[in-house]
């Protein structure tokens, strides 16, 4: 990246791709620069203005009041591009429109709600480890554990039939991708899409889903007026497009941390009860979704800069989650420190709803791994996964001790 | 500008379940409004409109006022105070002592009366009754839903907000008593009609009057809330209080003006929180004894009487004692 002073503002300018291959494949040199080059950075290639330090980060993620959701979440300005799909009712809504939608999934996905999945959902993963175990102690944790498990739970506690769920991580795949440019990332995945949208789009219907689960709670809601029905799908739709991939990453994020370092997992084994902590650790350490834009409603001054009104501004989740100025060794997976407040859920009005979710599926399969195994190790050369807002592991070549 | 804060900031961090008063205006016969912020001028929680905060007076009581300010307006909230011979006190404290510069404990805010979505509303308002609508019109506008109001009250000097509504033309409907008698609720609503709401806000007499009013409309039409708010069982203590951690058998004491999970961190015991404001529900906290005095955003009036867990990022003790699953 090369880093120059604005003539006009002397704001610093670069010409960098954020969602090049090269910075996909690591991120964090990246980070570091646009952290240490001011409060906010101009990115020329995309005309759009870079926030990477945390307080700045998390000061535009709360204001929902001067920056927007509505126009996009992602490069693309809708209100002069036309969305790839329908806007999602949530994560692309600003109040009052997202007040119903939210209010609903809140319910629906709130830790109350979830009570009475814990159970089934220790059970299944102590079943899922056993099952893996007894193949072997050498396996890819990204497919066997990583996408088994949410794969396994996430869709029976939605409603989904059991024909088509191989369409979830595509289909989350691309949606995104397509919060970044139009690069090779989406033309790759462009050609199925239409396909794998139309299944999303049968999923949430009310005859496709089960009469118990979230799709069948949030057409509860619309019966009830919370929500009308034409809402009704999109928000289920929005379960479908958030709450795989994400989850599959943030579960792989974890695996890795561990398996790079061996206090930590020792560490777990002695004190079960952390590994709540040691998920949202690894969201931190990691982020599995790592930038977000918002759109700005007037002309807003961060630092020394003026963003004009209508400008895209891309927050670095990532780069907040590794800010010196906030987390003492902000490199470190370490069960030790307190991750609270990172920012890799987001924070406030649009902060993720479904966290309850992913933190239970996480602890679920922590807690029976931890019982099982006693030593994991990484066992051969690791794979990236690009996309243009997650990161992700290909493959993770794991050996375990079992216990 | 971009708000800058430090929302993690130390131990000794800012107290969220504190607002300061920064104006208080006589706007009708009987009626102030309070302009509250946070002590910090930082951004106060989010809300929605038909939401209501409790505030923790310094006599001890705590009352439930609707919001009725800009929600575009993060720094401040807005609550219109109706004096109440009959009340026990709440109101006459706010109308009689408190003044700006003053600080009150502050709860939620929570919302029991959302707006869902409609293609139009018919607003019902009786006295003060009128603090939650008023948002709720913005709302309407916002979201080009066609919208009346009929804002009934004993006399026009009694009535709040009247300048704010002029500029909504023969959309409202001002019906003081002396001047109209008891409002026309049938000619008001009209005959029923799918994808209306109606949503109604006053004293028990014209709520009663509102749902017999609205028997013939289809089921889940008609939304209300009662602006008489029922007071709550214990008062908020002022006083330290103790929480015992069940699994380690330990005891933390939290003073005032720390919150819990401050208090729990300080000991060494670290519970993964996230929004520090009672919204996001990471910190939840099973209870297994002790009464809770909730300041969250999140849990209704079933989960707050189950009792079974709280929010100790916001959320603190009625009890002398709280025992805590930690
Ligand atoms: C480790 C897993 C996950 C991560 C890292 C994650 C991350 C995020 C982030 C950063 C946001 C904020 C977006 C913004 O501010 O614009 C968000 C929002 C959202 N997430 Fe998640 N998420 C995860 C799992 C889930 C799951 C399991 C679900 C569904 C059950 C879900 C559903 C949603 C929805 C619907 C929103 C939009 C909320 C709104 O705009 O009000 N997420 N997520
Ligand atoms: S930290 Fe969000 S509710 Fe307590």
């Amino acid at each position: 990246m090369t880093l120059t002073a604005s003539p006009t503002d002397g704001l610093p300018v670069s010409d960098v791709d954020p969602f090049s291959h090269e910075v996909l494949e690591d991120p964090l040199p990246l980070h570091e620069q646009l952290r240490e080059a001011g409060p906010v950075t101009y990115l020329s290639r995309y005309d759009v203005h870079a926030l990477a330090r945390y307080d700045e980060v998390h000061a535009a993620l709360v204001d929902w009041q001067e920056f927007q959701s509505a126009a996009g979440v992602g490069l693309s300005n809708f209100r002069t591009e036309e969305p790839w799909r329908p806007p999602s009712l949530l994560l692309e809504a600003d109040p009052p429109q997202h007040d119903a939608p939210r209010r609903v999934l809140t319910a629906v996905l709130g830790p109350r709600a979830l009570r009475r999945l814990r159970e089934r959902w220790a059970a299944d993963a102590e079943e899922l480890v056993d099952q893996v175990l007894a193949e072997g102690t050498e396996f890819d944790a990204v497919t066997a554990l990583s996408q088994a498990f949410p794969l396994r739970v996430f869709p029976d506690a939605v409603g989904l039939g059991p024909d088509g769920r191989e369409n979830l991580l595509p289909y989350g795949d691309h949606a995104f991708n397509a919060f970044g440019p139009s690069n090779d990332l989406v033309a790759q995945g462009a050609p199925r899409i239409a396909e794998l949208s139309a299944w999303v789009g049968e999923q949430c219907q009310r005859e496709s889903l089960a009469e118990e689960g979230f799709g069948a709670a949030i057409w509860a809601a619309a019966d009830r007026g919370d929500i009308t029905p034409q809402q009704a799908p999109l928000i289920v739709r929005s379960l479908l497009t958030a709450g795989v991939d994400t989850t599959v990453h943030g579960i792989s994020a974890v695996l890795y941390a561990f398996a790079s370092n061996p206090d930590q997992w020792a560490r777990l084994r002695a004190e079960p009860a952390l590994a709540r902590v040691a998920f949202d650790e690894a969201i931190r350490w990691e982020s599995p979704v790592q930038t977000f834009f918002r759109t700005t409603t007037t002309a807003v001054r961060i630092g020394d800069a003026v963003v004009p009104e209508g400008h895209k501004v891309l927050m670095f989740l990532a780069a907040a989650n590794r800010d010196p100025r906030r987390w003492a060794d902000p490199d470190a997976f370490d069960l030790g420190r307190d991750p609270s407040g990172h920012v890799g859920f987001g924070m406030g009005l649009h902060q993720c709803v479904g966290q309850h979710v992913a933190r239970l599926e996480a602890e679920s399969v922590l807690t029976a791994l931890a019982r099982r195994v006693a030593r994991i190790e990484l066992a051969g050369p690791t794979r990236r996964h690009h996309n243009n807002t997650l990161r992700a592991w290909g493959n993770l070549p794991m050996a375990v001790q079992p216990a | 500008m971009l708000g800058v804060q430090q929302p993690w900031a130390g131990h000794a961090g800012v107290d969220r379940t504190v607002v300061r008063v920064e104006e208080k205006t006589r706007v009708a016969d009987g009626v102030v409004t309070l302009t509250l912020a946070a002590p910090d001028g930082g951004r106060l929680p989010d809300w929605t409109p038909g939401a209501h905060v409790d505030l923790t007076l310094d006599n001890g009581l705590t009352r439930q006022y609707s919001l009725c300010g800009d929600r575009w307006d993060a720094h401040a909230y807005r609550v219109g105070v109706l004096l109440e011979p009959a009340g026990r006190g709440g109101s006459a404290y706010v109308h009689q002592q408190l003044a700006p510069g003053h600080v009150v404990g502050l709860g939620g805010p929570r919302n029991d009366f959302p707006l869902v979505p409609a293609d139009s509303y018919l607003f019902v308002a009786g006295g003060i009754g009128i603090t939650p609508i008023l948002p709720m019109i913005v709302q309407a506008e916002l979201l080009s839903a066609d919208w009346r109001l009929i804002y009934g009250g004993r006399e026009r000097r009694s009535m709040a907000f009247l300048d704010e509504l002029a500029a909504h033309g023969d959309r409202v409907q001002v019906r003081p008593q002396d001047e109209h008698g008891l409002l026309d609720l049938p000619g008001f609503l009209g005959r029923p009609r799918p994808g209306t709401r109606v949503y109604g806000c006053g004293p028990a007499p014209l709520l009663a009057a509102l749902e017999r009013a609205c028997a013939g409309w289809p089921p889940r039409t008609l939304h209300t809330e009662r602006f008489v708010a029922a007071e709550r069982g214990a008062p908020v203590r002022t006083t330290p209080f103790e929480v015992e951690l069940h699994r380690s058998g330990r005891t933390v004491t939290v003073a005032p003006g720390t919150s819990v999970l401050e208090a729990l961190a300080e000991a060494g015991v670290e519970v993964l929180s996230s929004c520090r404001q009672g919204t996001c529900g990471t910190c939840e906290t099973t209870v297994l004894a002790g009464q809770p005095d909730h300041r969250d955003s999140l849990l209704d009036d079933e989960g707050r009487a189950a009792g079974d867990c709280m929010y100790p990022c916001v959320s603190r003790s009625c009890s002398d004692r709280l025992v805590l699953d930690l």
